[in-house]
């Protein structure tokens, strides 16, 4: 009997088996954006904003049409200028805003965070994967509206009238992607409600840089260079007449007039390319470091 | 071969100054299910976010099969199986792409995932709904998805927080046949529930907690048998006061009734060993003292009264 019973307890897997190899923290990023990155572009959101670019682009379009007797007289290069250098920077935040605005929050919010968490792995591979996500996903949005525009330059320039310095500003841009998210991650990851990450990342972005910009440049007559969305100026700098590649700001100074024969000087500044660069990689790499640190104390109660 | 382990040692947390675990110490071990059991906010979540890493405990530290959880919880959260606070899971992903992630997250061999992903599905009755989009599911389909999350790997530590919140009565019968699969293929299984029939049915030991205190954790039949005699009681409604001491003393003897008080005026409350048949007898008698019965209540196990003894307490 006893020998009956033991015989029939062999046949059962016994606990605990050969255990899962797990695998690799990279490896587990990967599989995670792979999974996030399908879940953005399945999203609404995702195609609210594409239909909000290529609103965008078509009214560039429609615009660009009108005046076309005026761009006869420009070259390409003033074309990509102020259409690319212009509306770029702006299509980047608002990629960001709505890719990264709730990125961690809504982890909380939403409780999909829960899903996640009893997993196997490091709380920063879902930071990086869902940051990587959110990268690719901008980039989609960010490329389709290049697109619309280089539509739009070959019909009025020719398929081969691309100027160099496309490149460069198209790269900077990536970069301000970069940072741009980065940093609406850190915001994020402040927040347990979507609707603050979102709310503050959109205020932040639309006017609050822009603002601090403003009074740093104008009142305090300084180069706002601490301020993130002074970088971006760096993505139209290049299709400058003179670029100034380097590391210091140009200033622009406008004399206004504030009564009968009294000025005010305005001081504005636009910053060197290379300024843009570091300025745009200091924001990635310190709101980087500070929002993985951030997620790995962050208790999901 | 080790036997799969659940340890909590000195485990505490503290929200603000308000203590939800109060020095928990328990160690689960081998292969069975062990029920968490505590009315709600007693501090059942709490421990589970503590024994999986969701939250960080103020003092002690937890163990699954003897890996800290704390100081390494990827090699610790390995062998679980994990479902706390019915998680969502991404809207626009189907149930299978859902559990794709999770298994190719887990290291699960690709050969291997396929059929695993139909196996856990249909042993939670949602293969018909492998390929729908998981937004627009029910609660209870989502927490179907949920378990089936929790198992894909096969795990030999399983860890539920209320598994059956969301799921109709059959639904929650269909959870406790999960459970006992696994219980039968040598699992350790912690599952926590405010709700005292759903541990006594699936559960072969319970930890009984209460206001972040552990007040015991013992075998269902150790409980059973230490407290109160082991012996269901049963409560006796009356029609008009009882007459006097000695129609108390002739029901205290009758076959099967081993003790015998006067709650109230119109209402007796009696220990009773007879089981299902003697209780009809029992109700024959009754009538036939002729002392006014107007009902008879349901048995009320021993570990059915101290768990509500309890929760009266904390009220
Ligand atoms: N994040 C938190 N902040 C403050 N108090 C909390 C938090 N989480 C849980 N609590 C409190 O801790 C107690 C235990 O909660 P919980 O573990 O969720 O109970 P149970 O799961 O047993 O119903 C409750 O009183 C609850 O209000
Ligand atoms: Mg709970």
């Amino acid at each position: 009997m006893a020998a009956h019973e033991a015989s029939a307890v062999a046949k059962l897997p016994t606990a605990p088996r050969t255990r899962l190899q797990v695998p690799g923290s990279v490896n587990q990023v990967l599989k995670l954006t792979r999974a996030q990155f399908g879940e953005y572009l399945s999203s609404r959101r995702f195609v609210i904003l594409v239909g909000i670019v290529i609103a965008i682009g078509g009214i560039l379009t429609a615009v660009v049409a009108y005046f076309r007797s005026s761009l006869v007289s420009s070259s390409s290069l003033a074309f990509y200028g102020s259409l690319w250098g212009g509306a770029a920077g702006f299509v980047i935040v608002l990629a960001a805003v709505f890719f990264g605005g709730d990125a961690i929050a809504g982890e909380f919010q939403n409780k999909t965070g829960y899903f996640l968490m009893g997993l196997p792995i490091r709380r920063s591979v879902v930071y990086v994967g869902k940051y990587i996500a959110a990268l690719l996903a901008s980039l989609c949005v960010l490329f389709l509206f290049l697109v619309i525009l280089l539509a739009n330059g070959a019909y009025y320039y020719g398929g081969n009238a691309l100027p160099w310095q496309l490149l460069p500003s198209v790269l900077l841009a990536v970069v301000y992607l970069f940072a741009v998210l980065g940093t609406t991650f850190l915001f994020s990851s402040l927040f347990k409600t979507s609707a603050y990450g979102f709310v503050l990342t959109a205020i932040l972005f639309l006017f609050g840089f822009t603002l601090l910009q403003d009074l740093v440049q104008g009142l305090v007559k300084m180069e706002p260079w601490m301020v993130i969305s002074y970088a971006s100026s760096a993505i139209g700098e290049v299709f400058a007449p003179t670029v100034n590649w380097g590391l210091g700001g140009t200033i622009v100074s406008t004399r206004i007039p504030t009564g009968p024969g009294r000025f005010d000087t305005v001081t504005s500044y636009t910053s060197g390319v290379a300024e843009g660069l570091a300025i745009m990689l200091a924001y990635f790499l310190i709101t980087g470091v500070v929002g993985l640190l951030l997620f790995e104390k962050e208790e999901f109660a | 071969m080790t036997a799969p382990t659940i340890e909590a040692t000195g485990l505490t947390k503290r929200f603000g100054n308000f203590t939800a675990l109060d020095h928990l110490e328990l160690k689960l071990e081998g292969a069975k299910c062990v029920g968490f059991l505590g009315p709600n906010g007693a501090g059942k979540t709490t421990t589970l976010k503590m024994l999986t890493d969701m939250i960080f405990p103020t003092a002690g530290e937890c163990f699954i099969n003897g890996i800290s959880v704390q100081a390494e919880r990827k090699v610790a959260l390995a062998d679980a199986g994990v479902l706390i606070e019915s998680p969502e899971i991404y809207p626009s992903l189907t149930p299978r792409q859902a559990l794709q992630m999770i298994a190719d997250l887990r290291g699960l061999p690709a050969r291997d995932t396929k059929g695993r992903i139909d196996e856990v599905l249909s042993e939670v009755k949602m293969a018909d709904w492998a390929d729908k989009r998981v937004g627009r599911f029910s609660k209870g389909m989502k927490q179907r998805i949920n378990i089936a999350a929790a198992l894909v790997h096969d795990p030999d530590v399983v860890i539920l927080d209320e598994p059956a919140t969301g799921l109709d009565p059959r639904g929650m019968a269909e959870v406790r046949d999960i459970v006992r699969g696994l219980k039968k293929r040598n699992r350790l299984i912690f599952m926590s529930s405010h709700i005292l029939q759903e541990v006594v049915d699936v559960c072969d030991e319970v930890a009984l907690i209460d206001k972040g205190k552990l007040l015991f954790y013992d075998t269902l039949a150790n409980v059973t048998s230490k407290f109160a005699g082991g012996n269901p009681t049963i409560d006796v409604g009356l029609a008009r006061p009882l007459g006097s001491e000695s129609a108390l003393q002739d029901i205290g003897a009758l076959p099967g009734v081993t003790s015998c008080t006067l709650l109230e005026p119109k209402r007796i409350r009696l220990r009773f060993n007879g089981g299902p048949d003697g209780r009809e007898q029992l109700l024959a008698s009754l009538v036939e003292l002729r002392i006014g019965v107007t009902s008879l209540s349901e048995p009320v196990s021993a570990l059915e009264e101290i768990y509500l003894k309890q929760i009266e307490k904390g009220d």
